[in-house]
């Protein structure tokens, strides 16, 4: 019951954000249906590390713990989201004020396509659902209607859009197989997974081809990431930390999903090139990362980064890699998201998205400043924190699978973004401030979503909860290593 | 009709989907574009009316409906309410590669196309399939190399759909019993597609004052200039 209200709330807060009497509440509508949604995700997070699996309407709707997994990160993101929202996007222009509840309406009903996705047990109704994301993303990413803006939210359009087409072949091309093996018409994850060793090698390959192709665009792995960091750039920040933390994470979901039926049938072997890809990724982000201007870039490329991290952990193909990856989605989603809301307060500290013009910004706010050295480090993996973690158990799964040239490849890649990353926060943080900045206040919400953001970060670090590890746990079993 | 006479007719239409597909590359007028979008979209209705009939699959026919209404009905009707008219009567000049070296790069795509589709088809009997598959994937090609090769956001919009055109192609031959529920939200899907960037190609017409890609490229990376 809590699954099937996780999906049907946010339709449900999107409709009364719509409502013209209740438009002035709209901040308010979003938020509470956020956290109710967060509450029942983790109380069906529970349920699931408790039986093993949840359904909810047979066939439809269930969660087993990958995606209990995802729709906790997807209901935690949006949530905090939304309290940083509250003062981030008071800043704006008064036309921009006006339509506020149209940016409510829409933020409510990508968190309703979000929660779907992984919430769905039938394949192709996700291809659907993954597609509604990318749609109300693309409404969100040009909500401020400058020209940068636009121009973000049609590259993000064409190129996400495009990859719709080419993943539904995939799906169409998977059904065939597996209505010709075994006779039945509706698709589960699950019977999926148990048939996978009767349906045709050559049919299972080439869809994973596709759909890798096509959904791999949107969670914006190399080659077809170019659209990633303009559109996570140049959208409002609060939507900046969903897009970055859980929206490219949802459709490598699917795709991971589809790795495990691979995995699962005997004569495909695709392992190798996902790992393969995955390194193209990193490199790819970590090369960007050297050279770039916009520090909401900086941490977007990142995010390219940690997608190809997680895709090489998943093409290990081992339970420990699996481990790895899994923890590595969620480390991602908590550390990326706060990334991006300490790049929003120091865009509204300073106003300026360029690295070049921030010096010194631990003496003109020392919380902002502060907030962006921690963040920084964390999502560079350095020690203690949760990120350096996984890395180190996706690299060490590597080195006992026997991959010596990969994890060599993966670990060298991750330390020059770290450089990277920290060489450009260092002269952002520290340095004589070009000239004395105006004082601005920053709003209490954005100062309490960092410091609520920080918290998780901080404690996984050291200490790991039972019942989180258990989910983790069972996540990674879906993953099908061997 | 005599049994063979739909599957023929759907090897008529394959074709006549394909020839849409290249005119969609070769026209210069946007309203020609959506044109011939329609008509593509018309021949996909036809053929999955022929199978349904051929094989008496009321899914087919559904489909078939569902085709008519939402790219033939809603989405052209849409966009007029959306877009200005002078919109479709401009002509685009300024293509990324002329149209004749266009056509032999989508010809060489529907090869590879074939190629690609024939070890799947290794012991496939079914003459639909072995029509339909590469055809069909032949229309993804064709699409996706529009919306690169084009500036002008509706006729990239168009080749998206041409490329869901494709798939569906391919889809109402190996996957003719995919649920209804499914096929439904996928036509719901692509009715949300067109009216989303519609509308979005109406505030950057609004805003920039132009709609060809080519004025978008203000995003780009450049180097830092190390200080």
């Amino acid at each position: 019951m809590a699954l099937m209200a996780t999906v049907i709330l946010p339709v449900l807060a999107a409709f009364l954000c719509w409502i013209r009497p209740l438009r002035k509440f709209a901040w308010l509508i979003t938020a509470v249906a956020t956290w109710v949604v967060f509450a029942l995700a983790v109380s069906v997070a529970a349920l699931v590390v408790a039986q093993g699996k949840v359904v909810a309407a047979s066939g439809w709707f269930a969660a087993d713990g990958l995606s209990a997994l995802i729709l906790t990160l997807v209901s935690f993101v949006c949530a905090l989201a939304c309290v940083f929202a509250r003062g981030y996007m008071s800043h704006g222009a008064p036309e921009e004020q006006s339509r506020l509840w149209w940016f409510y309406c829409n933020y409510n009903l990508l968190v309703f396509a979000l929660m779907t996705v992984p919430a769905l047990a039938e394949t192709n109704l996700t291809w659907v659902a993954v597609e509604l994301v990318s749609l109300f993303a693309v409404l969100l990413v040009g909500f401020d209607n400058t020209s940068n803006a636009l121009e973000a939210a049609w590259k993000f359009a064409v190129l996400t859009i495009m990859g719709a087409p080419i993943a539904l072949f995939g799906f169409f091309t998977l059904f065939w197989a597996y209505h010709t093996a075994t006779g039945a018409s509706w698709e589960t994850w699950d019977a999926l997974k148990t048939s996978a060793p009767s349906l045709n090698p050559n049919l299972l390959k080439v869809s994973f081809l596709l759909v890798f192709v096509g959904f791999g665009a949107k969670s914006g792995l190399a080659p077809m990431h170019t659209w990633l960091p303009d559109a996570h750039s140049q959208a409002p920040t609060p939507v900046c930390a969903v897009l970055s933390g859980v929206k490219t994470t949802v459709p490598l979901y699917v795709v991971l999903r589809f790795l495990s039926i691979v995995l699962a049938s005997p004569a495909a072997r695709v392992g190798t090139w996902m790992v393969a890809f995955g390194l193209l990724s990193v490199a790819i982000a970590t090369f960007l990362l050297l050279q770039v201007r916009d520090y909401k870039r900086m941490f977007a490329y990142s995010t390219i980064e940690h997608m190809g991290v997680i895709l090489t952990a998943a093409g290990l193909a081992t339970q420990a890699a699996d481990f790895g990856a899994v923890s590595q989605i969620l480390n991602h989603a908590i550390t990326k998201s706060l990334c991006f809301y300490v790049a929003g307060l120091v865009l509204l500290v300073l106003s300026t998205r360029e690295i070049q013009s921030v010096r010194g910004l631990i003496r003109i706010s020392p919380f902002a400043g502060a907030a962006l050295l921690l963040s920084a480090l964390a999502i560079a993996g350095a020690p203690p924190f949760p990120i350096f973690l996984s890395e180190f158990a996706i690299l060490s799964a590597g080195m006992r699978a026997g991959q010596y040239a990969a994890v060599f490849v993966l670990a060298a890649l991750i330390v020059i973004a770290f450089i990277a990353i920290m060489l450009h926060v260092n002269r952002m943080v520290f340095g004589k401030p070009a000239e004395p900045a105006l004082k601005v206040a920053l709003p209490a919400s954005c100062r309490l979503t960092v410091v609520m953001a920080i918290a998780p970060v901080v404690l996984l670090g050291v200490y790991t909860p039972a019942p989180l590890h258990a989910l983790l746990r069972l996540a990674a079993l879906q993953l099908g290593g061997h | 009709m005599p049994a063979n006479v739909p599957e023929a007719l759907n090897t008529l239409s394959a074709g006549l989907i394909l020839i849409s597909a290249f005119a969609m590359v070769a026209t210069r007028q946007v309203q020609g574009v959506l044109r011939f979008f329609v008509i593509q979209s018309m021949l996909l209705a036809a053929s999955s009316f022929l199978l349904g009939y051929a094989r008496s699959s009321i899914h087919l026919w559904t489909l078939g409906a569902i085709t008519v209404a939402a790219k033939v009905v809603v989405i052209p009707w849409a966009l007029r309410r959306l877009l200005p008219a002078d919109f479709y009567e401009r002509r685009e000049i300024s293509q990324a590669v002329n149209i004749p070296a266009s056509l032999l790069l989508t010809l060489s795509l529907t090869v590879a196309a074939e190629f690609i589709t024939r070890p799947l088809l290794a012991g496939v009997s079914d003459i639909v399939i072995r029509v339909n598959l590469p055809i069909g994937l032949a229309g993804v090609f064709v699409g996706a190399y529009s919306l690169i090769a084009r500036r002008e956001a509706i006729p990239q919009l168009a080749g998206i759909l041409a490329m869901e055109n494709g798939a569906f192609f391919a889809g109402i031959a190996i996957a003719p019993e995919l649920p209804l529920i499914a096929e439904l939200a996928v036509a719901v899907d692509v009715v949300l597609i067109a009216v989303i960037v519609g509308l979005l190609t109406r505030t950057i017409q609004e805003t920039i004052g132009t709609t060809e890609a080519a004025a978008l490229t203000e995003l780009k990376e450049e180097p830092t200039v190390w200080r």
